[in-house]
C-alpha cells in the first residue's frame, strides 16, 4: 500500500518501531506460558471430617444452573430443593438466562453476599467461575459442581450423573447395534465449550476406534448451543450435507428433542437412527410415532437429590471432599467420594417403548 | 435525516438557551442525565436501606468491577454517539482481543508483547471501521454490523472453540473482583475507568474537539462548512473505540481467567443501552458524559441489587428494557410538550 502523506508514513514508522521494540524487549525478559507463576493453592478444608456428625438444620443451598430456562436443569434443581426440605434446610434456584462463559459469575458473587451455606453449580465454563468460587470456599461456603464440572480446585465435590466414560461409550454401542455397525454417523452437541458434552464426545471418538466400528464413520460434530431452533437447523443441515447419514447421537436433551422433531416431519423418519440423552416427557411422542427407538438418561431428580445431600454433608462437616469418605443421600442410600472429589450417581437408564410410560419427568 | 429531529433539536436549543432563571432551573430538572444521576443515588440509598450485604465494600467492589469492561467501552461510545455515529463491533473486538491473547499466550509469547499487539489489532479494526465510514461513505450502523460478524469470526479463527486459562497471576490478580486499591473498595479496573472517564469528560466538554463532536452530531454539513475536519475526527473516534474495545478484551480475559472467542457476546447492546440510558441522543449532537457514566453505573448497580434480592433474570431484563424505553421516550415527550407550549404561546400573541 502506498502512503500518500508524510504524516501517514511517520505514523507507520512509529508503530513499527514500537512493535519491534516490544518484541525485542520481550525476547530477553517477560512473562510467558512457561515462566508464569501458576500458584494454585488449594482453597481448603483444614478441619477433619466427622462422619457421625448430624446434618445441620436450616442449611441454605443455592442451585446455579447453566441457564435458568433449561428444562432439564429445572428438574434437577427442583428435586434438589425438595430434598433440602427433607433435612430441614431451604433451597433456591438462581441463574442467568444465557449460557455465556461469564454470566454465572455475578450470581456467585451475590450468593456469597447472601451467606449461603452451599452453592451447587453446573458450570458454563470450568475456569470463568473459578475466582468467585474460591472466594466462596474461603468464606466457608461449600461448593458442589453438578452436571458440568468446574476446574478441580474450585469446588469440593463434583456430582457426576454417570461415569462420563460409560455415557460416551454406551451411546456409541447402542447406536452401533441399531445400525448394524455400518454407515456414516454424526453428533449433535450443545455448546462448543460444554465440559460434559466434550468429555462424552471424547469417549465416543475413542470407542469408535475399536475394530468393530471400522465400517462406522463419524463425519461431523454439530453444535446446536442447547437452543431448540438452532439444534433443529443443525439437524436439517446435517441431513442436507450427508443425505446417506445412518445415525445421529445427540447427547443433550434440547438437541435430541429438536432433532427428533425435524426427523419426524421429514422423509428421513425411520431411516435415520437417532439416539442420545433425552427426558421421557420430551421424547415420549417420538418413541410412540417410531421416530426414535431408544435413548438414555440418568434420573435427573436423583441427581438433584444426591447433590443436595452431598452439599448438606459438606456443610455439616460429615465429609470434606476427600477420596473414600462416605455419606448418606436419603432414599438413594450411601455414596462414596471418589478420586478428585467425584461422586457418581450410577448407570444411565435406557428408555424405549416398553418402559417410557413408567417415567414422568 | 428527516425534519422531525431538526425541529426537536431547535426546540431543545431554544429551551437550553432560555435566559430567565426559572426556565434555566426548570430545564436542569428536566434534563434526563440529571434524572439518571438522581435515580442512581436513589437506587444506592434504597439498596443500603433494604438489602443485607449490598453496602459491604466487597459487594460494591464487585458490583462496579462487574461492569468495568462495559463502562470503559461506553466512554468512546459516548463520543461516537454524540457525533452521530455508532460502533456495534465493540463486543466482537473484545472477543477478538481475548481470543488473540489466548492464542498468542498458547504460542509462548510473553504477556508484555501480547498486550501491545492486541492493542494494535484494535487500532487496525477501528481504522477499518472508520475508513469504511469516512472514505467509502457507508453509514456506521451498516459498517459495524458487518465488522461485528467479521471480528467475531476472526476471533473464532484465532482460538477456535478452545478456552485458554493459565494466565500469569502477576497480571491476573490486578483485574479480579477481590483485589482493591489499598484501603478502599475500588478495584483497579474501576480505578482505570474513573481516570479514563475524567479524561473523556475533559475532551468532550472542555476542548474544541469536544465542541466539534457536538457540531458534527447536530449538523454534519454545517460543521464541515464551519471548517471542522469531520472525516478525520470520525476516523479518530473509531480508532479510539477499537483501541478501548481490544484493551477490554485483555481485561476481560484476565478477570475471568478464561480467553475465549465468544467472550463478551452481546455486550455491544449493553454498552449502547447504557449510553442511551444516560441521555445521549441517538441522533447525535446532545448529551453529557456525566449522563453516560450515570447510565452505565445505574445498570450495574440495579443488576446487583436485583440479583441480591433474588429477582429472576427475566424481570431484570424487563426492568432494564423499561428504563431504556423511558430514557429514549422521556426527553422526546418533554420536547414535544415544550414545543406545543411554545406554539400555543406564539398563537396567543398573534
Amino acid at each position: 500500500m502506498m502512503l500518500r502523506t508524510a504524516a501517514g508514513r511517520r505514523a507507520v514508522a512509529t508503530a513499527a518501531t514500537a512493535v519491534s521494540l516490544a518484541l525485542a524487549l520481550s525476547a530477553c525478559s517477560g512473562t510467558t506460558k512457561d515462566s508464569a507463576d501458576q500458584g494454585s493453592a488449594k482453597a481448603g478444608t483444614t478441619a477433619k471430617a466427622d462422619p457421625d456428625a448430624p446434618l445441620k438444620k436450616g442449611l441454605k443451598l443455592s442451585f446455579l444452573p447453566k441457564q435458568i430456562n433449561n428444562p432439564y436443569e429445572k428438574i434437577v434443581d427442583d428435586a434438589g430443593i425438595a430434598a433440602a426440605r427433607e433435612f430441614g434446610g431451604t433451597g433456591k434456584e438462581v441463574g442467568p438466562s444465557d449460557a455465556g462463559a461469564s454470566s454465572q459469575v455475578s450470581y456467585i458473587n451475590t450468593l456469597i453476599q447472601q451467606r449461603q451455606d452451599a452453592i451447587l453449580v453446573a458450570a458454563n465454563d470450568p475456569n470463568a467461575v473459578c475466582g468467585p468460587l474460591k472466594q466462596a470456599m474461603k468464606k466457608n461456603i461449600k461448593v458442589v459442581a453438578y452436571d458440568s464440572d468446574t476446574a478441580k480446585d474450585c469446588r469440593q465435590l463434583f456430582i457426576n450423573q454417570a461415569s462420563s466414560e460409560e455415557i460416551g461409550r454406551s451411546l456409541v454401542q447402542h447406536l452401533g447395534e441399531q445400525i448394524g455397525y455400518r454407515g456414516r454417523i454424526a453428533i449433535l452437541s450443545a455448546t462448543q465449550n460444554a465440559t460434559n458434552q466434550n468429555t462424552w464426545i471424547g469417549f465416543m471418538q475413542d470407542e469408535l476406534k475399536l475394530p468393530r466400528y471400522k465400517n462406522m464413520k463419524l463425519v461431523k460434530v454439530a453444535y446446536g448451543d442447547d437452543a431448540d431452533q438452532k439444534s433443529f437447523q443443525q439437524t436439517q443441515g446435517l441431513m442436507q450435507a450427508y443425505p446417506d447419514l445412518k445415525g445421529i447421537i445427540s447427547p443433550t436433551t434440547v438437541g435430541i428433542a429438536a432433532a427428533a422433531r425435524y426427523l419426524s416431519d421429514s422423509s428421513y423418519k425411520g431411516k435415520v437412527v437417532l439416539n442420545g440423552l433425552g427426558t421421557p416427557n420430551q421424547m415420549r411422542k417420538y418413541v410412540k410415532d417410531g421416530t426414535v427407538e431408544q435413548f438414555s438418561l440418568w434420573n435427573p431428580e436423583e441427581l438433584g437429590l444426591l447433590g443436595s445431600y452431598a452439599a448438606a454433608a459438606l456443610a455439616s462437616g460429615q465429609i470434606n471432599g476427600t477420596e473414600g469418605e462416605k455419606f448418606k443421600a436419603g432414599r438413594l442410600g450411601e455414596y462414596t467420594v471418589g478420586k478428585d472429589g467425584e461422586v457418581i450417581l450410577g448407570k444411565p437408564t435406557v428408555f424405549d417403548r416398553g418402559n417410557i410410560d413408567k417415567f414422568n419427568f | 435525516m428527516g425534519t422531525a429531529p431538526e425541529t426537536r433539536k431547535a426546540a431543545n436549543a431554544a429551551r437550553t438557551t432560555g435566559n430567565d432563571a426559572g426556565g434555566r432551573i426548570r430545564s436542569l430538572a428536566l434534563r434526563w442525565d440529571t434524572a439518571v444521576g438522581v435515580l442512581l443515588v436513589a437506587v444506592l440509598v434504597i439498596g443500603l436501606g433494604s438489602t443485607d450485604g449490598f453496602g459491604s465494600g466487597e459487594n460494591l467492589a464487585f458490583a462496579f468491577n462487574d461492569i468495568a469492561e462495559v463502562a470503559i467501552i461506553a466512554l468512546p461510545m459516548t463520543l461516537l454517539v454524540v457525533a452521530g455515529q455508532v460502533d456495534l463491533s465493540v463486543a466482537s473486538m473484545l472477543g477478538l482481543g481475548s481470543a488473540l491473547t489466548g492464542a498468542l499466550w498458547n504460542a509462548g509469547w510473553a504477556f508484555e508483547t501480547i498486550v501491545p499487539v492486541v492493542l494494535l489489532v484494535g487500532v487496525a479494526g477501528g481504522l477499518l471501521n472508520g475508513w469504511l465510514v469516512t472514505r467509502v461513505g457507508l453509514p456506521s450502523l451498516a459498517v459495524t454490523i458487518g465488522t461485528l460478524a467479521l471480528y467475531r469470526g476472526l476471533a473464532s479463527v484465532a482460538l477456535g472453540s478452545d478456552a485458554v486459562t493459565d494466565f500469569p497471576r502477576t497480571y491476573a490478580d490486578w483485574a479480579v473482583d477481590t483485589t482493591t486499591v489499598p484501603g478502599t473498595f475500588v478495584t483497579y479496573p474501576v480505578l482505570l475507568f474513573a481516570v479514563l472517564a475524567v479524561l473523556t469528560a475533559i475532551v468532550l466538554h472542555a476542548t474544541g474537539l469536544g465542541r466539534s463532536l457536538f457540531a458534527i452530531g447536530a449538523q454534519e454539513e454545517a460543521a464541515y462548512f464551519a471548517g471542522i475536519r469531520v472525516k478525520r475526527i470520525k476516523l479518530l473516534l473509531f480508532v479510539v473505540t477499537g483501541l478501548f474495545a481490544s484493551f477490554t478484551g485483555v481485561l476481560f480475559t484476565l478477570r475471568y481467567g478464561s480467553a475465549r472467542a465468544d467472550n463478551g457476546l452481546g455486550f455491544e447492546m449493553l454498552v449502547i443501552a447504557s449510553v442511551l440510558l444516560g441521555g445521549i441522543d441517538f441522533d447525535g449532537g446532545k448529551g453529557t458524559l456525566f449522563g453516560a457514566v450515570a447510565g452505565v453505573l445505574l445498570i450495574g448497580v440495579l443488576k446487583n441489587l436485583l440479583t441480591l434480592n433474588d429477582i429472576a433474570n427475566e424481570v431484570q431484563v424487563i426492568v432494564t428494557g423499561l428504563l431504556l424505553v423511558a430514557s429514549v421516550l422521556t426527553p422526546r415527550v418533554i420536547a414535544a410538550v415544550v414545543e406545543r407550549r411554545h406554539r400555543r404561546a406564539a398563537n396567543a400573541q398573534s
